[in-house]
């Protein structure tokens, strides 16, 4: 079932009087439960065109529908909305609250989305237990190594049970024992509940483990292999 | 959770914190103390030209009034006061035969006014009683022809001292004038030394033998009230009594210290408010910074779907508790410093002249409404509310993408 469908996608960015075409006319497909990796050197388009499906950047021309929704119809709050329901996010630098525990961390999208405090907790201490954080439930994220705050990262971006998730270049800061082993996590979660992962990457262990791998340079598709 | 957010926020770098907490604080404790010590001031300024020498209500003819000449008296003033005695409020009366004269020593002369008192009904009236100076007499205890009581600063102009002789040139009613020699039986000092230079007590009795009035006669009555009696109230049925006379309140007699009293409330509001502004303009300049520093971490929160309004009312929170930890802060300590001064009273030594010259006493007691401290944590939230606008609108314009790749 394809749940991402980019149309014609074109980003230009103006950069005083130079423009910058960022993105130039991607068409892309994605199905539910694919475990993809968007490669290219950097400048070539690739977190550009994962802001662009995660609702974050708007393109300049062309259509990203996400489950029958164009969502370059929705307004500012709606796709704030949107975004909160349907995509789960993970960055590099793993932005958790760094107030709130990796509990509250994870809590905090259901919070956003009205769930019941029960519900919350629940939920909050399942995904830790299955990122293998469930004894840290109440540490801060300035308690946690790298890996650990990225394993919470993932959690977050599962809470909110979305339709895919976003993760842009998560293994770039840990060492080789925390990627393998977040990795490990993500394939476990694609493969066993179908949850739908999208990466950006440069690291050859997350191309490796991704079953499509499409190549960017220069805003375009170089090539696109399924393995 | 937005709030646990924000309050946990406001920890987050708590030097920082600590610092414009404190800075709240010390602003508020030196704005409320200073304002209990107007108020406090303005109230014992009111409390003693009352206790002193006007009394809550006073009644004269009206011509006595705009003459102040002795023939626009009051007759049968001694029926009149038991009349006045009888209405419910009314705590104590003293009818006072009262002439406008020259006051001389061999050293210099100057105008005063004469009041001839029934000393045992004054005390229930006035505290001049209370105000004789130690090793300085005493309240018409001493036997002696034509005794008088003069105030410090009268003496001293005078070049006058206790059991001295003092010369009093007023009219009789024949509109004579008389030279009669008083003796100082006391002296006495209130904290008005306008009224003090101006006022000479002596005997009605004596007073109505020298000028030829009879003692059912007086050109004034004050009255003393109780606590919780309406003032205005009483002053009608007086009136009712007898159209023809004037009863006046303090507030008639006195109007720009009613004035000043009235408006210490204002006044102190006004004062709180320039503190609040001022405090808040540091309070803004720190929210900016923590929205500054923290420009990933609202990039973050848009992205996964913090609506703008929540990611306002984050920062709206997080000053508002900023604002209210140094307000508690600042008020617990004013309250208790005003608890103590309340009690133990501030002496402004050195400023004695200048303070008695307006009619305030040196020791100040400081006091504050507990409705001011209402009115304060309102104003404080409110200052937080405001403090926090454009903080707040500066991290609604973030774009994500460009807040997640800032360094903040």
């Amino acid at each position: 079932m394809k749940i991402i469908e980019v149309k014609n996608l074109n980003k230009i960015y103006h950069e005083g009087e130079i423009n910058v075409h960022a993105v130039r006319g991607i068409d892309l497909v994605i199905e539910q439960g694919e475990f993809t990796a968007i490669v290219g050197p950097s400048g070539s388009g690739k977190t550009t065109l994962l802001n662009m499906i995660g609702g974050l950047d708007n393109p300049t021309e062309g259509e990203i529908v996400i489950d029958e929704i164009n969502i370059g119809n929705l307004k500012s709050s709606q796709l704030t909305d949107f975004r909160m329901k349907n995509i789960g996010f993970v960055f590099q630098a793993y932005n958790l609250i760094p107030v709130l525990t990796a509990k509250e961390n994870v809590e905090f999208i259901m919070h956003l989305q009205g769930k019941s405090k029960k519900e919350r907790a629940d939920r909050a201490i399942q995904l830790l237990e299955e990122v293998g954080l469930g004894e840290r439930v109440n540490s801060r994220p300035s308690k946690l190594s790298g890996g650990q705050q990225q394993r919470v990262a993932v959690a977050r971006a599962l809470a909110s049970k979305p339709k895919f998730i976003l993760a842009d270049e998560p293994t770039a800061n840990l060492d080789s024992e925390s990627t393998a082993n977040l990795l490990d996590i993500m394939e476990k979660l694609n493969r066993e509940e179908n949850i739908t992962f999208i990466f950006s990457t440069h690291d050859a262990r997350v191309v490796n483990k991704a079953r499509r791998v499409i190549t960017i340079d220069d805003g375009k598709i170089m090539s696109d292999i399924t393995k | 959770m937005l709030l646990s957010i924000a309050w946990k926020n406001v920890w987050r770098n708590k030097l920082r914190s600590l610092i414009v907490i404190i800075a709240i604080s010390l602003g508020l404790v030196g704005g409320i103390f200073s304002a209990a010590v107007m108020k406090g001031a303005a109230k014992d300024g009111v409390r003693g030209m009352i206790d002193n020498y006007i009394s809550e209500i006073q009644i004269h003819q009206p011509l006595f009034k705009l003459n102040n000449e002795t023939k626009y008296h009051i007759k049968n003033s001694n029926e009149f006061e038991k009349n006045i005695k009888n209405i419910e409020g009314v705590k104590s009366v003293s009818s006072r035969l009262k002439v406008t004269g020259m006051a001389s020593s061999a050293n210099s002369a100057v105008g005063v006014s004469i009041n001839g008192i029934n000393p045992e009904q004054e005390k229930l009236v006035t505290t001049i009683y209370k105000n004789i100076l130690d090793s300085s007499g005493t309240y018409f205890e001493t036997k002696s022809r034509n005794p008088a009581i003069i105030s410090k600063r009268l003496a001293e102009k005078l070049k006058l001292r206790l059991r001295s002789k003092i010369i009093l040139t007023f009219p009789t009613s024949d509109g004579s004038q008389i030279e009669t020699a008083f003796k100082i039986i006391g002296v006495f000092k209130t904290t008005n030394s306008t009224y003090d230079k101006l006022n000479i007590y002596v005997n009605k009795s004596d007073l109505a033998r020298l000028t030829g009035y009879s003692e059912d006669v007086s050109q004034e009555i004050a009255i003393r009230i109780n606590k919780e009696a309406s003032i205005d109230s009483i002053k009608s049925k007086i009136s009712k009594n007898d159209s023809t006379l004037l009863v006046e309140t303090w507030k008639d007699l006195v109007p720009t210290l009613a004035m000043s009293s009235g408006i210490m409330d204002q006044m102190i509001l006004v004062f709180l408010i320039i503190i609040l502004m001022a405090l808040g303009f540091g309070i803004v300049n720190t929210m900016l910074m923590v929205v500054l520093e923290r420009i990933k971490e609202i990039g973050m929160l848009m992205a996964v779907g913090m609506s703008k309004i929540r990611i306002f009312f984050m920062i709206m929170f997080e000053t508002i508790f900023l604002s209210l930890v140094g307000g508690v802060i600042g008020m617990s300590i004013s309250a208790v410093l005003i608890g103590y001064y309340n009690i133990n009273g501030i002496t402004f030594s050195g400023l004695d002249e200048a303070f008695e010259k307006f009619g305030y006493p040196t020791t100040i007691y400081p006091e504050l409404e507990p409705t001011v401290y209402f009115t304060l944590s309102f104003l404080i939230i409110l200052t937080g509310i405001i403090a926090s606008i454009y903080p707040a609108r500066k991290a609604l314009k973030l774009n994500p993408v460009e807040a997640l790749r800032s360094d903040a």
